[in-house]
């Protein structure tokens, strides 16, 4: 199982900060399809993927018990 | 209290800077980073920010590495806090050392501008007529925060 966050704006379209599924195999780009379908109002395209606390690349490999993170446009300061 | 930080009460910044002090230091740059009310005509009531806190706190400490590799001989201290802050209140602090003063000063705007780029932290803005999480900069003007 994979563990995955959303945050700000995100956590407000999907309704949960977070969330287990069955994402083991899955590229970081085949996540971010996963939630596009699962979440129609989400915008994931415009928010970058972290696996394990770690920006991702799409390419990346999710691998079981692994976290990944929506990290939607910073805005701290 | 940690070097790098995400902290959820209000910010004491001369923690930060007796953190970095050492005998070596010539320059100590301390900025804080106040919540203001007025952006380009909108008023602001108070801010909430967000963090994914395990990362936040990582990439601030990256932050500070970046640092000591740019500006050898510069140590940095950073804080964000979260939560509901009012008006003037203290969001994020930056201690910054270093032998001589230009680097105290250029690394800490450095370390602003990454906290910008890298760290997991939100803001959302409570005006009079609604609220927004800032970041998609829909109704906000430019990213020009503190």
């Amino acid at each position: 199982m994979i563990t995955v966050h959303y945050f700000a704006g995100l956590k407000e379209v999907t309704g949960v900060s977070q969330e287990q599924a069955n994402l083991s195999g899955y590229t970081v780009q085949q996540l971010a399809q996963w939630a596009a379908e699962k979440y129609p109002g989400i915008d994931a395209g415009a928010a970058r993927i972290a696996v394990n606390e770690e920006y991702a690349l799409p390419e990346d490999r999710l691998q079981p018990g692994d976290v990944a993170a929506f990290i939607p446009p910073v805005s701290g300061g | 209290m940690k070097t790098f930080e995400i902290v959820t009460h209000a910010i004491d910044p001369q923690h930060y800077a007796d953190m970095v002090l050492r005998p070596e230091a010539g320059a100590v740059t301390l900025f804080t980073g106040h919540v203001r009310e007025w952006t380009k005509g909108v008023r602001t009531l108070y801010l909430a920010y967000e963090a994914y806190v395990p990362m936040a706190e990582k990439k601030l400490a990256q932050i500070g590495a970046e640092i000591e590799e740019r500006w050898p001989g510069a140590q940095t201290a950073i804080a964000h806090r979260i939560g509901e802050l009012a008006i003037s209140d203290i969001a994020v602090v930056i201690a910054v050392s270093s032998p001589h003063r230009k680097a105290a000063y250029e690394a800490n705007e450095y370390a602003i501008e990454r906290i910008k780029e890298i760290v997991p932290i939100w803001k959302k803005e409570i005006w009079e007529d609604g609220e927004e999480w800032i970041g998609d900069q829909k109704k906000k003007p430019e990213g020009d925060g503190v």
